[in-house]
């Protein structure tokens, strides 16, 4: 099954994986940027990634300053109180001024741009958590045979 | 260079249909890239965003995303695609005689 009709890329489904600002970010600017072409987009989120999508974490999360060689500082430093926050305060800074936003911002914007929100169901399990414990924006939790279903005759990107 | 169905009205376009100057914009000129894009009247929710558009570009030289649509020009995201469908962004920049958005979001 082709993933392109006249060279346009129809359907993409993300995996975000991580839950550090750098691992959430790509994914969902690449999710939103792809219905900003009219591409059908779901967004699956595991493991940390399902931060992204927690009540109670989605507005806490934070660059990793430790083992992140392109932050070039020691990670001696960045292990010091408050240098992670430090970090992320000047880089959503940044990020507003070229009109990227927050991450519950970000989800509500992809959201009712039309993109498909899902939680990986293994996650799920593993950290006992429900759907109570996500944003109204997730559709469903679902498995990695559902999330293949979804994603039938689209591009797949992990994140 | 001039594309197809603006030509009549003798503007300038660059090679995906964007108006070279958006001062040479009027109302006929939205219409018709409209009609190229698909849609057939421009309503009052669409005359919204364009003339936020267009007011907003004036006063920051920027074209506004989707974003600030929504924030600063009041216009909710749903109905942004809803008015504008299969790529909002660059279609109702076209059609309000501004460039191609060249911004991630």
């Amino acid at each position: 099954m082709s993933s392109e009709t006249n060279g346009k890329i129809k359907k993409v489904s993300i995996i975000i994986s991580k839950g550090s600002l750098e691992g959430v970010y790509p994914g969902l600017i690449m999710g939103n940027g792809a219905r900003m072409e009219g591409i059908e987009v779901n967004l699956f989120f595991t493991f940390f990634g399902l931060e992204t999508i927690m009540k109670k974490r989605m507005d806490n999360i934070k660059v990793a300053t430790v083992g992140n060689p392109a932050m070039h500082m020691p990670s001696i430093l960045g292990m010091l109180p408050g240098m992670s926050a430090f970090a992320t305060k000047m880089m959503k800074k940044e990020m507003d001024k070229i009109d990227i936003p927050p991450v519950p911002e970000f989800i509500e914007m992809v959201h009712a741009a039309g993109a498909k929100l899902y939680a990986c169901r293994a996650t799920v399990d593993m950290f006992h958590l429900t759907m109570d414990d996500f944003t109204s924006e997730v559709e469903d939790v679902i498995n990695v045979g559902r999330f293949y279903e979804l994603a039938t005759g689209g591009q797949i990107i992990f994140t | 260079m001039e594309s197809n169905a603006v030509n009549t009205l003798q503007v300038e376009v660059n090679e995906e249909g964007f108006l070279i100057n958006p001062d040479d914009w009027t109302e006929d000129i939205a219409a018709q890239i409209a009609k190229q894009e698909g849609i057939d009247e421009l309503n009052e929710q669409h005359w919204k965003v364009i003339r936020f558009m267009r007011s907003d570009f004036k006063e920051r030289g920027q074209i506004p995303t989707i974003r600030r649509l929504k924030n600063a020009g009041g216009v909710t995201i749903q109905d942004v695609y809803k008015l504008f469908p299969d790529g909002p962004a660059k279609k109702a920049a076209k059609i309000s005689g501004l460039g191609k958005p060249q911004g991630c979001v």
